[in-house]
């Protein structure tokens, strides 16, 4: 018999392949969903699209599980049982519209700001910022702020544009790849494909990290620091390069604000401020003229030390020359640092040496002339074949913008920024700050019925950007912008509810939110935020914070807690835009975006969240959602992202605009945009000129590009701002010298960690508790096969992992008589956890860790009640709380980068004590009730039996 | 490994059957008496049931017929073509016993062999298996075939007393194979417990030249179908109290009673009912004994995929 | 039939794994089950897939595990314990344990490439095959009470109605990391036996004689990073900058 007979090899795949973007995580990778029989056969990653070129991770893969889980919820509901309980009633879409208009209509009339409206995983903010904007109340931000708003403010503040989707190493010619922190969370894909072109092309890959695991696991080299000292090692780093005289001069001078002047005058209102001439321009000394001119004066050779007098008699010094006084200083030698951040001293010199030799002896070069911003030609591109990337490591700690700051300053000090081999811009990045708005959100820009006067997040310039009133207090409720955070550029979700049942700075009527797991793992203090979220005013019998309307896909935790609950659709049954105007996809070479549609129909009563924030905005009659007789503008979110324009030709998606849907970037809109994007993989690409590809925020070239495209509407180059002025204006203010003056409350703090130079302070968390109470760091991350997807109930995922222990190094499991399966009590400042362990060795020797949000409640994402992620598993954020331990005068501050508001995660200290052995973990939570009814659990799942061959 | 009771079952069931058939296929007992009828029925039983039982193992037992083909290769198909085959003998055997009261030596020596050479079979299953190295020795084979022997003389001399009503040589049989069965199985735990793993983690991951390998986490939380057939563990002080238990109740005791009633009939004692309720509770010690041997056999092997799970 | 094919393969399909480069991220093992569990066969069932004691069956899992040198090459920074991930599916060995033991010859090796198979409509599901694989290459399926192994995606490799860019396994297609090859391993000059020859490539437990297709390049070679700290100038006395100030107007001079 032949047994090839037997096998069927050449059977079709499916009916019909329709292609679209992933949502498992936040990579927006192009999948193509098989589809036979109308239910989805395979989804595997499209080899056209340009971020995953054909590979597909585990989230992905398992899209299938995600699209048929039975957590999804089935209708709109309204709560019946007290908050938490999870007893709802089903209700119509019509009513639940209509119950939310009129929540909001009120509040909108009354007082907007009583609105807090905050979106978790939103990949569509260009629309909820918008809508949040007409609607006019300052309470608007996404989950930016407990995830990695330090490195995307460092960055943009610092080089015009950040990690992840502002850029990327540029993994075909780099030779050095440095990876900071877990970073397994943004950009996986991408990072995955760029390690395998690195061991492919012999480079050489170092991670620094306290935990050993993912990609530090295939690491030519790995450095497990101590968590929070990765800003210190930078600056040994930045030493022993300055001190062998291995930074690239001419790079700093043509890019950066090195030669800018700093004024020297202390104890006035302008000492460590640029000095500028009267168009405000930054001045430099002229050394053939021995004058002081304006930066980027034609043909001028600007100096990068010596003391100068300006013209107002005022002396000044290169910015440059503090920069090289501050890091030569011999406490940032390796020696001096190693025991800090438990990293050896010729480790840390090896690294430098490491950098400071690929970034000059292996330089490459690109022949291909390009003309930079101040006219000058250049015969090809400097290539430093030096990369860096880093994410929530550094970011997750409240040193973490300092830290971000430092690694920037190190790549430009190296020249390694968009240059060939380095760290490359993805467009519309870089933007200097200049060119992004200031934040609104003071009394003066909203009022009853009329939209915010400006978008809610931007970039404050100085103390005078901040939204605070004439006392300095908070105007927003989760109090970003404020002297708390003054650079909270993303807001701060992580204090909205703690702020709003406090009633400070003021209470809210409404909590509005999208795909935000705050009463679960998104949140500091779980069991705290569930008692706010519960809690009841004693006089009126009302709910502290009095209405939550809550849209998810999923049962989660946290549709328990919601009053109105608006289902949203899964990934593969909704329209989405991956917009240009909100966070791109974008890769170096290219300008991208792409979309989302309906590839499989809703067997349920949801609808996509967009469209019924589309919806609302119309029944609410918002500008720009509704016409003058109060008449819908959109019909849903597809055709608002086809006819929305944000600047004239300007609309959500760049590509096939026109009529003849030949114009890319501006062009008129074009009914069959989303046709075309479908047909076209759904995404769209082009390419940006090989001149225009490197040295973007400086490149002529480019710059002209950017505004073709519409990025922009004039050139924008970036100067790299190593000494970072706005940052010295605060301390200015916090120095009681310059308007406004800081509050007395937070001068001493500002002080201290607003450096204007890239600095390291011991994290705040870690700073303010005893070490030798609380002697271990306690750090989570999220397994690859789960990091940012949306439900890890999902049936084939969960088998992976599907509890977590705490993981202890060798050198502690031997003090403490530790073995697998034991349990402990894991103890913070705030609370205590108990948990099983199991043992480690590849992990920095002083720091625990865990997977993170395997940790379920049960009753949740409808697994059963005794599943081992309801039971055994656990959260670390029970011991985080969102406020630091109190002060001497009382006050505590939130529990975030004092600069950004940046929720400091990864600040946590703990100790550990044996526990008897447990079955369930502690705190453990009465269960909650399924939203709509008992789900069936199936006994056994034969997915794709109708089709055995 | 996974001690399944259905293989457990089958393999204690069918071992003493087919060691009864053996010895009946000698026409050592008389065919005329009705014990011997019933012994002979009684072997039909025991292999029939623990063959039925060993079907509760399968996935499919509706195809179990496919099992004949590949006798060629596979000694469990060749246990199940024999299996089946060592009927037609010992059919024949039972039927002219049991109908005729006869014996015949050519169809007798014919279900003997052919029972002997299943029980074979059924050792060298697992035998072959290089993965399990605790089975993976000629001991094993000696061990099945000696057990099912000394199995077989206890049951059958009860039978034989109870036929003759005196003392059958089958009781010699007993003692000397239970000595024997038992001196063997020893030497297979000692042959089990100075095992050097012949693979380990390292080779298993070929890592062993960067350092001492551990597994850090599975590929799956839960159990999975490796890991509950293939993951048993037993613990060490567990196992040694069952071992005696085994060696008590399988060996011991119903040697002692054998012996007993052999000094006693040979002394002219009556061969009474209480010399048949010796030996009958004798075989059903040694069944029991067996059970928990047999438990062990497999509680104690380590799959050679063990290396990738930590166990 | 159940016996292995008498002569070698012509061809011995199969995969190289890289260990060097292997992140652990899964997306083969759920690129496989999704791909296998609509195709060849019996679905890949999962039982309890949302209650305490969920399981499966798949084809291809990832271990992770945790070497400490001993006395072994030296890794890392100062010789610390590192993580491998390590990828496992059927290795489709020349000497295929789990053939000759199947007694009804469901489970069969492919005279003409190698791959080892099992045929559904004969398996007993006696688990036999399983007891026999030394690497635990083969899963039983629960619901359908039959054995699943890796086919190398045999629906794929020769689907004339995929593309021939993806005639390749789903795990080889997924993988982000590049760490999957596939290929002959029988064809010395295959890109995948010269990435064995060149990078030392391993079978697993050798000792057991199963001779595997599958093989797997171990992790590179590392050299630490103090290494180079000798490239560093040490000791220079660097306070008030004064000496690096003086060599920076000699570099601007140079611009």
């Amino acid at each position: 018999m032949n047994r090839t007979e037997r096998v069927a090899l050449s059977e079709p795949v499916a009916d019909e392949i329709r292609k679209t973007t992933c949502y498992m995580c936040a990579c927006r990778c192009g999948i193509n969903v098989h589809i036979k029989d109308g239910r989805i056969r395979y989804i595997e990653g499209n080899r056209d699209h340009p971020v995953n070129k054909g590979v597909l991770c585990a989230k992905g893969s398992a899209g299938i599980m995600q699209h048929y889980a039975p957590a999804r919820l089935r209708a709109p509901l309204k709560r019946v049982g007290p908050r938490g309980s999870g007893k709802f009633e089903e209700i119509s879409w019509e009513e639940a519209l209509e119950i939310a208009t009129g929540w909001l209509d009120g509040v909108r009339q009354d007082d907007p700001k009583k609105l807090a409206f905050f979106t978790g995983r939103d990949q569509s903010q260009s629309l909820t910022g918008f809508w949040a904007q007409q609607y006019g109340t300052p309470n608007y931000a996404a989950h930016g702020g407990f995830c990695s708003v330090n490195m995307a403010a460092a960055g943009i503040m610092t080089i015009g544009g950040a990690f992840w989707e502002f850029g990327a190493p540029d993994w075909d010619r780099t030779k050095l790849f440095v990876l900071f922190g877990v970073a397994e969370d943004h950009d996986s894909n991408p990072i995955k494909m760029g390690i395998a072109k690195l061991k492919q092309n012999g480079a050489r890959f170092v991670s620094v990290n306290p935990v050993r695991t993912g990609y530090s696991a295939v690491a030519d080299n790995w450095i497990g620091i101590r968590p929070g000292t990765d800003g210190l090692l930078i600056l040994a780093i930045v030493h022993e390069l300055l001190k062998a005289r291995r930074i690239d001069v001419d790079y700093l001078v043509r890019y950066s604000n090195a030669t800018w002047l700093v004024i020297d005058a202390p104890g006035t209102a302008e000492h460590g401020l640029f000095a500028r001439d009267g168009e405000g321009k930054p001045l430099v000394f002229e050394s053939v003229t021995e004058q002081v001119v304006a930066a980027g004066s034609k043909g001028a050779r600007a100096t990068l030390s010596g003391r100068v007098q300006l013209a107002d008699g005022r002396f000044a010094v290169p910015s440059f020359q503090l920069l090289a006084e501050k890091y030569l200083d011999p406490k940032y030698a390796p020696e001096a640092v190693a025991a800090e951040t438990g990293v050896a001293a010729d480790t840390i010199r090896g690294l430098a040496a490491e950098i400071a030799r690929v970034a000059f002896d292996e330089a490459i070069t690109i022949e291909q002339p390009w003309t930079d911003v101040h006219g000058q030609h250049h015969q090809g591109f400097v290539g430093r074949p030096v990369s860096f990337h880093a994410m929530r490591g550094l970011s997750a700690h409240s040193n973490g913008f300092q830290t971000a700051r430092a690694l920037h300053m190190l790549q430009v000090l190296i020249g390694a920024v968009d240059c060939p081999g380095g760290f490359r811009f993805e467009p519309p990045y870089p933007k200097p700050v200049s060119a992004h708005p200031t934040p609104h959100g003071r009394a003066e820009h909203f009022g009853s019925n009329k939209p915010l006067s400006g978008p809610h997040l931007g970039f404050p310039r100085g103390p005078e950007d901040l939204l605070v009133d004439a006392e300095g207090r908070p105007a927003r409720i989760d109090k970003a912008f404020s002297w708390d955070a003054p650079f909270s550029v993303h807001g701060l979700m992580h204090m909205v509810i703690a702020n709003a049942h406090a009633g400070d700075p003021y209470p809210v009527d409404v909590l509005f939110l999208y795909m935000a797991n705050m009463a679960w793992n998104s949140s500091m203090n779980t069991a705290g935020v569930i008692r706010m979220l519960e809690d009841k005013d004693p006089e009126s019998g009302e709910y502290k914070i009095p209405k939550i309307i809550y849209s998810d896909a999923y049962a989660s935790e946290m549709v328990a807690y919601a009053d109105l609950v608006l289902p949203d659709t899964t990934y593969l049954e909704r329209h989405d835009c991956i917009s240009l105007l909100d966070r791109p996809i974008s890769e170096p070479d290219a300008v991208q975006d792409a979309i989302r549609w309906p590839v499989i129909e809703p067997d349920r009563n949801v609808r996509g969240f967009q469209s019924v924030l589309i919806d609302l905005g119309a029944r609410l009659r918002l500008p720009g959602f509704a016409d003058n007789h109060g008449k819908p503008l959109y019909k849903d979110y597809a055709d608002y992202i086809v006819r929305h324009e944000r600047r004239p030709g300007i609309g959500p998606l760049a590509g096939f605009r026109g009529l003849k849907g030949d114009r890319a970037g501006r062009g008129a809109t074009n009914p069959e945009q989303l046709q075309r994007y479908i047909e076209n993989g759904s995404f769209f690409s082009t390419h940006i000129p090989l001149e225009a590809q490197f040295f973007k925020h400086a490149n002529q070239a480019y710059q002209d590009f950017g505004v073709r495209m519409g990025f922009f509407d004039t050139p924008q180059p970036v100067t790299f701002q190593l000494y970072q002025e706005s940052l010295q204006k605060f301390r200015l203010s916090a120095e009681g010298v310059r308007e406004p003056l800081a509050p007395e409350t937070h001068r001493q703090r500002i002080l201290e960690t607003f450096d204007p130079l890239p600095d390291w302070y011991r994290p705040l968390g870690e700073a303010m508790v005893d070490g030798h109470t609380f002697p271990y760091h306690a750090i989570t991350q999220r397994p690859a096969a789960m990091y940012h997807s949306w439900g890890s109930m999902n049936a084939w995922l969960r088998q992976i992992h599907t509890s977590n222990a705490l993981y202890v190094p060798g050198s502690i499991c031997e003090r403490l008589d530790l073995a697998d399966g034991d349990w402990v009590w894991l103890i913070s400042h705030h609370s205590r956890i108990k948990v099983p362990v199991a043992r480690m060795e590849a992990v920095n020797s002083s720091t625990v860790w865990t997977w993170n949000a395997i940790g379920k409640r049960e009753g949740a994402w409808g697994l059963d009640r005794n599943v081992p992620e309801a039971q055994k598993s656990f959260l670390m954020n029970h011991l985080i709380h969102e406020l630091l331990p109190p002060r001497q005068d009382g006050l505590r501050w939130s529990n975030s980068d004092p600069i950004t508001g940046q929720a400091a995660w990864y600040d946590l200290r703990v100790r550990i004590e044996k526990a008897d052995k447990g079955v369930v973990s502690e705190p453990h939570f009465p269960g909650i009730a399924e939203p709509d009814g008992e789900r069936p659990s199936p006994m056994e799942l034969r997915y794709g039996q109708e089709w055995e061959q | 490994m996974h001690p399944a009771s259905s293989i457990i079952v089958f393999t204690v069931l069918s071992g003493l059957g087919y060691g009864l058939a053996a010895f009946l296929g000698l026409g050592l007992l008389d065919p005329s008496a009705f014990a011997t009828k019933v012994a002979y029925i009684s072997a039909l039983v025991l292999i029939a049931g623990g063959l039925l039982s060993s079907t509760l193992h399968l996935g499919n037992p509706r195809r179990a017929w496919r099992a004949f083909s590949q006798w060629r290769s596979s000694w469990l198909s060749r246990e199940g073509v024999l299996s089946v085959l060592v009927f037609v003998p010992l059919a024949m055997s039972a039927w002219l016993c049991a109908m005729e009261g006869r014996y015949s030596a050519p169809i007798g020596i014919a279900g003997s062999l052919l029972s002997l050479a299943t029980v074979f079979c059924t050792s060298m299953i697992y035998a072959s298996l290089k993965s399990v190295q605790a089975w993976h020795t000629r001991l094993t084979s000696a061990c099945y075939l000696l057990f099912s022997l000394a199995g077989g003389a206890l049951l059958g001399s009860a039978f034989g007393v109870a036929g003759s009503g005196s003392a059958s040589p089958l009781s010699f049989f007993a003692l000397v194979l239970l000595i024997s069965a038992w001196t063997v199985k020893i030497a297979w735990l000692r042959h089990l417990d100075s095992l050097k793993p012949l693979s380990t983690p390292e080779s298993a991951t070929g890592l062993g030249a960067v350092g001492r390998v551990r597994l850090f986490e599975r590929p799956h939380v839960t159990e999975n179908y490796l890991t509950s057939e293939m993951g048993f563990r037993v613990a060490r002080k567990h196992a040694a109290k069952l071992r005696k238990f085994a060696l008590l109740l399988g060996g011991l005791l119903p040697g002692a009673l054998v012996f007993l009633v052999l000094a006693a009939l040979l002394a002219g004692a009556e061969a009474g009912g209480a010399a048949i309720l010796a030996l009958m509770a004798a075989s059903l010690s040694h069944i029991i004994g067996m059970l928990a041997e047999r438990w062990l056999f497999f509680a104690e092997a380590r799959h050679a995929v063990m290396n990738y799970y930590g166990g | 039939m159940t016996s292995l094919p008498a002569l070698p393969t012509p061809k011995k399909l199969g995969l190289v794994i890289d260990l060097d480069v292997c992140v652990g991220c899964h997306a083969c093992v759920v690129n496989c089950k999704e791909w296998n569990t609509g195709g060849y066969g019996a679905a890949l069932s999962d039982q309890h897939p949302y209650g305490a004691d969920v399981s499966g069956a798949w084809l291809n899992r990832v271990h992770s595990f945790e070497v400490v040198p001993e006395g072994g090459e030296i890794v890392g920074e100062a010789g610390e314990a590192r993580i491998v991930h390590f990828p496992k599916s059927c290795l489709h060995c020349e000497d295929a344990p789990c053939v000759t033991v199947c007694p009804t010859g469901a489970s069969y090796k492919r005279t003409e490439d190698g791959i080892v198979l099992v045929d559904e409509e004969k398996c007993i599901g006696c688990g036999l095959c399983a007891w026999s694989c030394p690497y635990g290459a083969r899963e039983m399926d629960l619901a359908a009470g039959v054995m699943k192994k890796c086919t190398l995606c045999i629906d794929r490799i020769y689907n004339e109605t995929l593309e021939e860019l993806d005639r390749q396994p789903a795990c080889v297609r997924t993988c982000p990391a590049n760490a999957r090859h596939f290929g002959d391993l029988g064809d010395p000059s295959s890109v995948v036996s010269m990435m064995v020859a060149a990078r030392g490539g391993i079978d697993l437990m050798p000792e057991q004689g199963t001779r595997p297709v599958n093989k797997y390049l171990p992790p590179r070679p590392r050299k630490p990073l103090a290494a180079s700290a000798g490239q560093m100038p040490k000791g220079e006395d660097t306070s008030g900058a004064t000496g690096f100030f003086a060599w920076l107007d000699g570099m601007l001079d140079r611009i």
